[in-house]
Order: structure tokens, then sequence, then C-alpha cells
């Protein structure tokens, strides 16, 4: 299992609460979250399954290198944080 | 009269105009950009299309008059997995996805009276999509996603190509127009199985042997005489334009105003001869002519404008209408005008007479009547 958090801004718009789920990459962690909760999913990642350009995911503390197929691996107890860039106007 | 909504850059705002004051009834989605929205006269349904930017858009509905809102599917496009997986040992790390995004829900159009819970939507990347459930799920218009000049296609004012204007013939709703920036103008005789291009559109800034190329032309906005849909006008990038055989072909309209660049129309419901428009400076300025705002008016079919500025400042004025920030009423009499200033503007007695409804409201997108009781 790792344990996935959300950034507070998206729980303005979701109910996404942190929760641990499985999966040997990062794209098999989102999968379980987003069978979970499906709603999450166009919020973080677009169309074509895509981090969301303004999104950023970290595991361990290091950003993802693969952001388009989310292959990059999850281990045992690793905290994945879900973020994104502020801007606006 | 009718409520009037604003979709602007941070929420979506309803009025009623026949106070004073131009009291706001309601405010939602507050700083949220909010970039279509519609009020179904069919069956009342509200419907907001945001674009959160980090998190993407999305679409909300309201069954209760806004009230209480959903939020629902928005259109999308299928993802693309005929990719092999991505291999950390090869060359090419990180690896790509080339397919599309929808970036933005550019439109949203009832389909006609006799096709309940349609929903056609105007996007970015210039898809057009529609839903059969009022918004409970979406299939792209995969004949006009795949027409082979789309390579040819390109963005007039964001990266990618946009449709911005889907009008739905009342008399058929089999037959519908789109505009996009930039491709010009579409007709689907059959329900968008099939499209056609329209023609008789001029792009100045092309080179002289492309400047009729339908593909190249950026139409800002498309609207149509509702008791004669065949009349369909343009304003374009490069002028004003007129159809009289449902946007098959158009002619440029070259009487005097005091510009014929701008971004917004508005089409009479009743009189084919009569359209409102809101010149500006072009090409990249973008702002009221001599800093005076005005709104213009031809009532013989683009042989002459009338050009009114009563009631709109007339000094230090740097705002701009957008391309559906300009509406109608059903009686063809009253008119309503947001700007990028996010000033909101309601035209009496045919658009002739203007007051200031609200000063201080953030840069709008789109105005539109709530339909008559």
């Amino acid at each position: 299992m790792a344990r996935i958090t959300f950034t507070g801004h998206l729980r303005r718009h979701l109910d996404c609460p942190d929760m641990d789920a499985p999966g040997a990459t990062v794209g098999e962690v989102l999968t379980a979250v987003f069978t979970a909760n499906p709603q999450i999913r166009s919020y973080v990642l677009d169309d074509q399954g895509r981090v969301r350009k303004h999104v950023n995911l970290f595991v361990n503390g290091a950003p993802v290198t693969d952001r388009d197929f989310l292959s990059d691996p999850v281990a045992e107890g690793d905290e994945i944080y879900v973020l994104q860039a502020l801007s606006g106007g | 009269m009718p409520q009037i909504h604003v979709a602007s850059r941070k929420g979506l705002f309803t009025l009623d105009p026949e106070d004073d004051e131009g009291r706001i009834t309601s405010h939602v989605f507050t700083g949220d950009p909010v970039t279509a929205v519609l009020h179904d006269p069919r069956d009342g349904s509200l419907y907001a299309a945001l674009n959160l930017g980090h998190f993407g858009v999305k679409l909300h509905r309201s069954d209760d008059g806004g009230a209480n809102w959903q939020e629902i599917a928005a259109p999308a496009h299928e993802e693309e997995k005929d990719k092999p997986p991505p291999d950390p040992m090869s060359g090419d790390w990180p690896p790509k996805k080339e397919g599309p995004s929808v970036e933005m829900i550019w439109t949203l159009v009832p389909g006609g009276t006799d096709q309940p819970g349609t929903i056609w939507a105007g996007t970015i990347p210039g898809g057009l999509f529609v839903s059969r459930d009022k918004g409970e799920s979406w299939a792209l218009n995969e004949s006009l996603w795949n027409q082979p000049s789309r390579p040819h296609w390109f963005g007039g004012g964001y990266d990618s190509a946009g449709i911005h204007s889907v009008l739905v013939d009342p008399r058929n709703s089999a037959r519908i127009v789109i505009g996009v920036s930039c491709a010009g103008a579409w007709i689907s005789e059959d329900g968008g199985a099939s499209w056609e291009s329209g023609t008789g559109m001029r792009n100045a800034y092309m080179p002289p042997d492309k400047a009729y190329e339908p593909v190249a032309q950026d139409p800002h906005r498309l609207a149509q005489c509702l008791d004669a849909p065949e009349i369909v006008w343009c304003q374009h990038h490069n002028g004003i334009f007129r159809s009289t055989d449902g946007a098959r072909t158009f002619t440029e309209i070259e009487a005097e105003a005091p510009s014929l660049f701008g971004f917004a129309v508005a089409a009479h419901p009743h009189d084919p001869e009569t359209a409102w428009f809101i010149p500006a400076v072009k090409d990249e300025f973008r702002y009221a002519v001599d800093a005076r705002m005005a709104a213009m008016r031809t009532s013989d079919g683009g042989q002459s404008f009338e050009v009114f500025t009563q009631g709109l400042p007339q000094q230090n004025c740097f705002d701009l209408v957008y391309r559906q920030a300009l509406d109608v009423d059903g009686a063809g009499e009253r008119l309503v005008m947001g700007s990028t200033t996010g000033n909101l503007w309601l035209g009496e007695a045919g658009g002739t007479s203007w007051r200031q409804v609200q000063a201080y409201l953030p840069p709008i997108y789109q105005v539109a009547f709530a339909p008559e009781d």
C-alpha cells in the first residue's frame, strides 16, 4: 500500500481524503484511487491519462518523471502527494 | 424582463435587469472561470462550463433554476491506448502521449425542440461534442474531427483551433452550422454525419492565393436569424460577412463603419436585415475605437450601419466585448453586452440607448438572457 495525499485546493472541489491504495507504479496506485473515487480522475489527469499540466505528483518527495504513462515505481509504504502550482489572475 | 446570466473570469452571475442598481441575484462558482453558460429554453436546465486551469474543464448542471448544482460529465476525448508501454532504458525518456484533451468548453447550445436533452458543445481544441442526455454523457463528432483539412486548422488567440459558434436550424434540427477559429464555417445537413465548408469569407492576412481558402478563415462569431435561419451573420477577424443561404456562401459587408473588426455579433431574431456588432480596434490592440464605446446596427442587410453611443462611455474606454458577450432578447428590442473590463450594459429600443448595469464585474466571457416565460 502507498499513502496518497491530495492538495487542499482539490478538496475545495471534491471529497478526497488521504487514502491508502495498492500498486507497483504511480499509474496502478492512481487507478486504485480512481476506482474508489472516480470523480478525482479528471481533476488529476487529462483526457489521455497524462498528469494535468499544472498538477504535480511526488513520490517520497521526488517529482514523478513519467507524467504521461505514470510508470514511476512505487514501493510499500511510499507517500504520494498530488499538488498543483497555483496561478491565477 | 428575463434575468441575465453573466459567465465571467470569477464565476457565474445572474442579475435582475429591472433593478435600477443591477442587483446580482446569484453568484455561483465564485472565483472560478466560467467559460460558457446555457439556460435551456426547452426544460429550464442551467449549464455552466468551468475551466479550472489546474484541474481541467468541468461541467455543472442545475435542475432547479440555479439553486443547486451538480457536476456532470464534461466532454472529453477518448484515451488513445495504442502505444507500447514505456521503456525507461530507451533514449526517449520520459515518454510522451500525443492525443488530444479538451482544454476549454467555448460554447453550449441546445439541440432542436424535437431533441429534448440534446446539447452541443464547441470546444478547444476544435472538437464538437454532443450529449443526448442533458450532459450525463458526451460523444465526439468524429466526422468533423476527422476532416482531412484538420491539420490545416489553427488557433486564433489560443494554441489550438476552437469551435465558438453552433447554430441549430430552428426549422430542421439536423441542419447545423458551426464557426471555428480558425477553420471557417462548416455546415451539416444530416445532424453532424457529414460536413462541408462555407465559402466566400476573406482573410487579408493570409498569402493572396490563400485569402479565400475556406479553412483559413477566422470567423470570430456566427449568428443566425431565428425566423430566417438561412441568414447567417459573421463577425470575422477580417471584417463582417453575411450569408443568405445558410452559411454556404458569404458576402463581405463593406459599408462605412467605425471599424469592421470586432468579436461579437447578435442577429435580430425576426428581421433578417438587422444585426448588431461592437466595433473594436484591430488587429492585436482590441479596445473600443478611439477609446469610445459604441454599438452598431445594420437594418438593411449590411448596406449601412447606424452607430449608437448614448449611455456608453465616450472617453478612456478600453473595453472589449468578447464573442459570446453580446445577446439580444426574443423580441429583438433589448440587448445586453459585457466587457473584458467588467462593464455590463443594457441596450434598450433596439440597442439605440444603453445604460450601465454593472461596472466592477470580472472579465466577462458570455452574457445570456434567460428564456422568457
